[in-house]
């Protein structure tokens, strides 16, 4: 890549501006998710409680990222590259925004949850999951942040794993539902934490393709196909489970 | 390779060739001159050339330094690098250190914290890469010129969990100089954290045979007061579960201390082959006893990978005992050791396969969770405790390898072990 010379300085100035933003976004939004899951294992409402009030940074700093990256647009009509990291930074900021939102959501059904005891062995289902899918963010915006798109490849097989995660511990509460007709509604909240978890590793995907079109211009290749019989695990979080 | 990249050229032999160089060239510009008048003035003009640049250059290599690629926040105006001593310093320090300029864009990273954050190459945009809202502001502040924060604690969680104290100072307030210092305090934080996690997951374990054993004494000391063959039987069970109370907390003490130490010490080497011969070794006898053959198909030749001889061996053990164990009606376990590309990646394969009844793919992402187990019943039978796995999973990925499980119902289960080649470090 070669890279560009920009004679103006403030212009330089407001692209650094967006992604520091972001980075913020970043570091905000994985708090969120870890706290969140953090909140439903141990049942903290607390703790629930504080991260429902804490989503409103990602919101108030997306809102600024998107007016900052028109104004940037419409004054220094940029072309290639930099209009591409521009329209990156929208993008992402918005799927970090929705990561937040997931989040919050967790933390609201933490009183519904936490009201039944569950068998802990469905908590580990869910620190595990939650574990790849923090893993996956964490990876893709290390990624966005040293621009080394070469490692984007290793990340598709960790949605592989996410999915099948997901779709093991969907089995398990929906036993543990027609076991006991007490479970189900703490359980079914359950299942939508786990479906929010899956969904936060998808926006994790999003920002790895849109981080690989901000510094190539080309589309991330069409994945290769996979084994349907090979499962790969890898460690979530340590000592989470 | 950025530490390599600042290297300074001694600036006194560059003198004396460049003046050598200097006099040989007038010395040819006056024979050329002296041979042929006409060339006379082209001649002492490029003669002035010379000794200009030469003086030029000279001069400055005193102070140039190759800087070292900049990344893409750089690009505008990049940082007079620090001097060699605080270089040098850096690189001395055995904790990660991060070298940034007033842009929050970092100048240079020692290989600490190269090792230790990787990708944070210069011309990475500090805050993008430490996101925590804490190191957010810490760096934010020295930016500002507010001094002096209270240190703030960070925690990297992938792919193994490290906790630091982070402590920013300013180097030099001209060029507006930063250096980020991470104090590693994973371990006594893991100890807090072992010791947490020990009482949960053993008063949740240690309950069950705790009630059998009590529940056992109960009618030892009641109703079966006087009945010599339940006595008998009776003490025989509790035996049993004491012996399974003994394994769970070795176990459960094996976990916590490959937990414990998640770095590998870097450089170490072990040979897979003189692994997997002395597992086979040791579980042998027991296979036997099963009524299991192990075969091997090891590949000719050296097997060497990044990583600790007794934490492989610790992997191998658990995967051949578990074929074995459930994989027993196959009778046979095959051993593998291959160069295979797997993803892209081209690496050294060594897998167990047993021909057992297979593993159901709705388990198969859950096995190496702690204590989880497909059938408690016949786990708890092989005297299992259901940690054997979980501690695979943590060596495996502390080796950056991995664990891959193919399992059929009905024609068993392989698991290999992935150790990718890994790029020749700088
Ligand atoms: N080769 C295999 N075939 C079928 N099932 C397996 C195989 N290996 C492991 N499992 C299943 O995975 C579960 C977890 O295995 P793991 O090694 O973690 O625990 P364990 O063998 O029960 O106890 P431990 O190894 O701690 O003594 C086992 O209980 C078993 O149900
Ligand atoms: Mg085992």
């Amino acid at each position: 890549m070669v890279a560009q010379q920009h004679i103006v300085r403030a212009y330089d100035e407001e692209l650094k501006f967006l992604s520091a933003r972001i980075g913020a976004m970043g570091g905000h939004a994985e708090r969120m998710v870890e706290r969140a899951v953090q909140a439903l294992v141990t049942s903290d409402t607390a703790l629930a409680q504080r991260i429902i009030v804490d989503d409103k940074m990602l919101d108030d700093a997306q809102r600024e990222i998107d007016e900052k990256a028109i104004i940037i647009i419409a004054r220094r009509q940029p072309l290639a590259h930099d209009l591409r990291e521009i329209i990156g930074s929208i993008r992402i900021s918005s799927d970090l925004e929705r990561i937040g939102d997931l989040g919050k959501n967790i933390a609201k059904r933490v009183v519904a949850v936490s009201e039944a005891r569950q068998p802990l062995r469905v908590f580990r289902g869910m620190e595990a999951l939650s574990g790849l899918a923090l893993a996956q963010l964490k990876e893709v915006l290390d990624i966005f942040a040293s621009r080394s798109v070469d490692r984007i490849a290793s990340l598709r097989d960790r949605d592989d794993q996410i999915d099948q995660m997901y779709t093991s511990l969907f089995r398990e509460l929906l036993t543990y539902m027609m076991e006991d007709p007490r479970n189900i509604a703490p359980c079914t909240h359950l299942l939508f934490c786990a479906k929010n978890i899956e969904r936060i590793g998808d926006h994790a995907t999003n920002i790895a393709e849109t981080v690989y079109y901000t510094a190539t211009g080309r589309q991330l290749p069409a994945e290769r196909p996979k084994d349907d019989l090979s499962h790969d695990v890898i460690a979530p979080m340590a000592g989470s489970q | 390779m950025a530490a390599e990249g600042l290297e300074r050229r001694q600036d006194r032999p560059s003198h004396l060739s460049m003046l050598a160089i200097l006099i040989v060239a007038l010395l040819a510009i006056a024979v050329l001159c002296a041979l042929q008048p006409v060339l006379l003035w082209p001649g002492l003009g490029f003669a002035l050339a010379l000794i200009v640049v030469a003086l030029v250059t000279s001069g400055r290599a005193a102070e140039r330094i190759a800087l070292p690629d900049s990344g893409p926040w750089s690009r505008q105006d990049v940082q007079t690098p620090p001097s060699f001593s605080q270089l040098d310093l850096a690189r001395a320090v055995a904790d990660p250190l991060i070298v940034f300029d007033r842009n929050g864009v970092v100048v240079h990273a020692n290989p600490a914290a190269l090792s230790a954050f990787d990708p944070v190459t210069p011309g990475t945009m500090l805050q993008l890469r430490f996101r925590a809202p804490e190191l957010q502001s810490l760096v934010e502040h020295a930016l500002n010129g507010t001094d002096d924060r209270e240190p703030v604690d960070y925690a990297e969680r992938f792919p193994v969990e490290r906790m630091y104290r982070v402590s920013v100072a300013r180097l030099d307030t001209t060029r507006g100089l930063f250096a980020l210092i991470f104090r590693d305090h994973s371990e006594a934080r893991r100890i807090d954290r072992m010791r947490a996690d020990f009482i949960a997951n053993a008063s949740h374990e240690l309950r069950t045979p705790l009630a059998s054993i009590s529940g056992f004494i109960e009618t030892l000391r009641g109703p079966a007061r006087n009945d010599a063959a339940a006595r008998d039987r009776f003490l025989g069970i509790m035996q049993d579960q004491t012996g399974r109370m003994a394994r769970l907390i070795d176990d459960l003490l094996s976990l916590s201390r490959v937990e414990m130490k998640p770095m590998l010490k870097p450089g170490e080497t072990a040979d897979l082959r003189p692994i997997l011969e002395a597992v086979i070794a040791t579980i042998g006898p027991r296979a036997k006893e099963a009524g299991v053959t192990i075969e091997t198909d090891l590949e000719e030749g050296e097997a060497k990978v990044l990583g600790d001889r007794d934490e492989l061996f610790q992997v191998f053990e658990n995967l051949l005992e578990n074929a074995c164990k459930y994989g027993r009606s196959g009778k046979q376990v095959d051993i593998g050791l291959h160069r295979i590309t797997d993803g892209g990646q081209t690496g050294i394969a060594a897998s167990v396969r047993d021909h057992g009844q297979g593993i159901p793919a709705e388990h198969i992402p859950r096995i190496t969770e702690r204590f989880y187990r497909i059938d408690a019943e016949a786990s708890r039978n092989q005297k299992g405790t259901g940690l054997g796995l979980a501690i695979v999973k943590h060596i495996v990925t502390r080796h950056n390898a991995r664990l891959l499980i193919r399992s059929k119902i009905g024609e068993g289960t392989e698991f290999t072990v992935f150790f990718p080649d890994q790029p020749a470090m700088s």
